[in-house]
């Protein structure tokens, strides 16, 4: 038996983070299955559900190896109250339209690939072998919403406006992909956590190419919702709970 | 074109390939047939897909999400091999959400319980590999090429959906009454996948003068039938069919009657979920037209801009 110690604790809070983001996010993308523009997206973007699900599927059961307290991945994405799930804000938005969704991805893809860049050399050794794999999909998953994200922007006018409306929705979001606090500053010292300041230069500079390629603006605001990595969540979380976690909590115990 | 030798052809094991002549019916059999088979696949997206949110562990939802995805390739692949004969994506989807061409009958049943997604797992695709594997060897090459890959696939689906459902049959009370249920509910629509028996299948002669149908109705459901029984037997569920026993000296399971009027009702659209399905289907499509629009304004856009480059 070997003993928790703090960093195993903080790695564990870290990975349920971004285990948490995944997950959160996959089951949005999940939600456009057969309802997506094309047969082609339908694939692309389950495509991109199921690298998510990977990730959430490895990063929730390092959590619970860390933790100790013998949960496994389920036990952690179906048996946690919201309070204790620790998502951005971000992830959680309801998916509005194709724009949004686009939108909503480009920010999220633009983060996890320096995010996933920089963990491959984490000092955890189990962290950086998540990254590995990680990394190899994220770059697709950026490619992905770049690419439509130019082709919205710079295609018809519905759909310029569209998008763009998309961006300012979900743009006051992003600001709490660089937040940190006591924690992370302690695994950013130990090397095991990347660094947000890092992150954010990068991925300004490419959330800011990609707009300009798509004739699309910055938007411009003032307003910074945030909480997600201490439990708040917006009103459409509980109802996104709900529907992944009920099935797996009315038989408790059982296997599957 | 000389019909007869044509004929004469496709008996002989060779391929009929897209640039070769081919008689009318042959082309216009084919492409409906095809056509139908892709509206199938992403029809039948839609009772397992409104089940991936639900899933009951990760790695369930995994497998669940990598065949939905797998479903929206094989009608990709299928409405290409369509293509090959001269019919247009477009064309053949606008004729789906007209309502003047069909898709699976079974996919207008509901999926109301997770047990439900291993049994569409285990039957329905269970079923479709029994009608496709003929397919392997249809005339039509694109088509045969397309099949054999979506065999493979269809096999992976089917034997998840057994492995599924022998988790629940083996579970606990509720999980058991869940899988009973599920096969109660799929049981004899999955029988009626096979079509009319043959006698009143007026298109199967023709089609297997040319090749592109090896085996009778009849004959494959019975091949799905003796596949079945024992495996039903085998998770300890009961298939609800009261007349089901098997002959001891040709070793075929024989069936109760299968209530084709049921059938025709569902044909006709009135099945549980037709309106549903079709619906579903049109609003994506045209929720998705301005997203569309924006790729083809773009494309054209920038082909213009490169053209004025070079
Ligand atoms: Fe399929
Ligand atoms: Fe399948």
């Amino acid at each position: 038996m070997t003993t928790t110690t703090e960093v195993d604790l903080d790695v564990a809070t870290y990975c349920l983070r971004l285990g948490d983001d995944a997950l959160v996010l996959a089951q949005r993308l999940c939600e456009w299955a057969a309802r997506s523009p094309q047969l082609e997206e339908d694939v692309a973007l389950l495509n991109l559900a199921l690298d998510l699900l990977g990730q959430a599927r490895s990063l929730l059961t390092l959590a619970g190896v860390r933790e100790g307290r013998g949960r496994d991945e389920d036990a952690l994405a179906f048996l946690r109250d919201e309070p204790d799930v620790v998502n951005l804000q971000l992830v959680e938005l309801e998916n509005g339209d194709f724009g949004r969704t686009m939108a909503r991805q480009l920010l999220v893809a633009a983060y996890a690939v320096p995010l996933w860049q920089a963990l491959c050399a984490s000092t955890d050794a189990d962290l950086a072998a998540i990254a590995g794999k990680a990394v190899k999909e994220v770059a697709y998953h950026l490619d992905h919403a770049r690419s439509w994200v130019v082709r919205l922007g710079d295609g018809t006018e519905e759909s310029h406006r569209r998008v763009q409306a998309g961006f300012d929705e979900v743009w006051p979001y992003g600001f709490e992909l660089f937040e940190v606090d006591p924690l992370l500053e302690r695994l950013i010292a130990r090397g095991v956590a990347a660094d947000p300041a890092a992150l954010q230069q990068v991925w300004r500079a490419t959330v800011e190419e990609v707009l300009a390629e798509a004739t699309l603006v910055v938007p411009e605001t003032g307003w910074r919702p945030t909480g997600g990595r201490s439990g708040a969540h917006t009103e459409a979380f509980g109802y996104l709970l709900a529907e992944l976690q009920h099935l797996h909590r009315s038989h408790p115990g059982v296997s599957w | 074109m000389d019909e007869q030798a044509f004929t004469a052809r496709v008996t002989g094991d060779d391929r009929v390939e897209p640039r070769d002549e081919m008689p009318d019916g042959y082309r216009r059999t084919l492409v409906r047939q095809i056509a139908q088979h892709a509206h199938s696949e992403i029809i039948g997206m839609q009772p397992e897909g409104n089940w991936i949110t639900r899933a009951p562990s990760l790695r369930r939802k995994a497998i669940l999400v990598a065949k939905v995805q797998d479903e929206a390739g094989h009608g990709l692949y299928l409405y290409s091999a369509a293509e090959t004969l001269g019919a247009d994506r477009d064309e053949l989807l606008d004729l789906l959400h007209t309502g003047r061409q069909k898709y699976s009958t079974i996919f207008n049943y509901p999926a109301t319980s997770w047990a439900d997604v291993a049994a569409i797992g285990w039957l329905v695709d269970g079923a479709a590999i029994v009608n496709q594997v003929p397919l392997t060897r249809c005339s039509y090459g694109p088509y045969a090429r397309a099949m054999v890959r979506i065999c493979k696939e269809e096999s992976f689906h089917q034997r998840q959906g057994f492995e599924a459902m022998a988790v629940l049959a083996a579970g606990s009370p509720a999980q058991r009454r869940m899988a009973q249920e599920a096969l109660d509910r799929w049981w004899w629509p999955a029988l009626m996948m096979f079509g009319p028996s043959d006698v009143d299948s007026p298109n199967s002669a023709q089609s297997m003068a040319w090749g592109i149908k090896r085996f009778s109705n009849d004959e494959l459901r019975q091949r799905f039938v003796d596949a079945t029984v024992p495996q039903a037997e085998f998770l300890g569920l009961v298939v609800p069919d009261p007349d089901l026993r098997r002959d001891e000296e040709t070793g075929h399971y024989r069936t109760g009657q299968i209530d084709w009027s049921e059938f025709a009702t569902v044909m006709r659209g009135d099945g549980p979920c037709n309106r549903e399905r079709l619906a579903r289907r049109v609003a994506a499509h045209d929720d998705g037209g301005w997203v569309r629009e924006a790729a083809a304004a773009y494309a054209a856009k920038h082909a213009a801009a490169r053209a004025v480059a070079a």
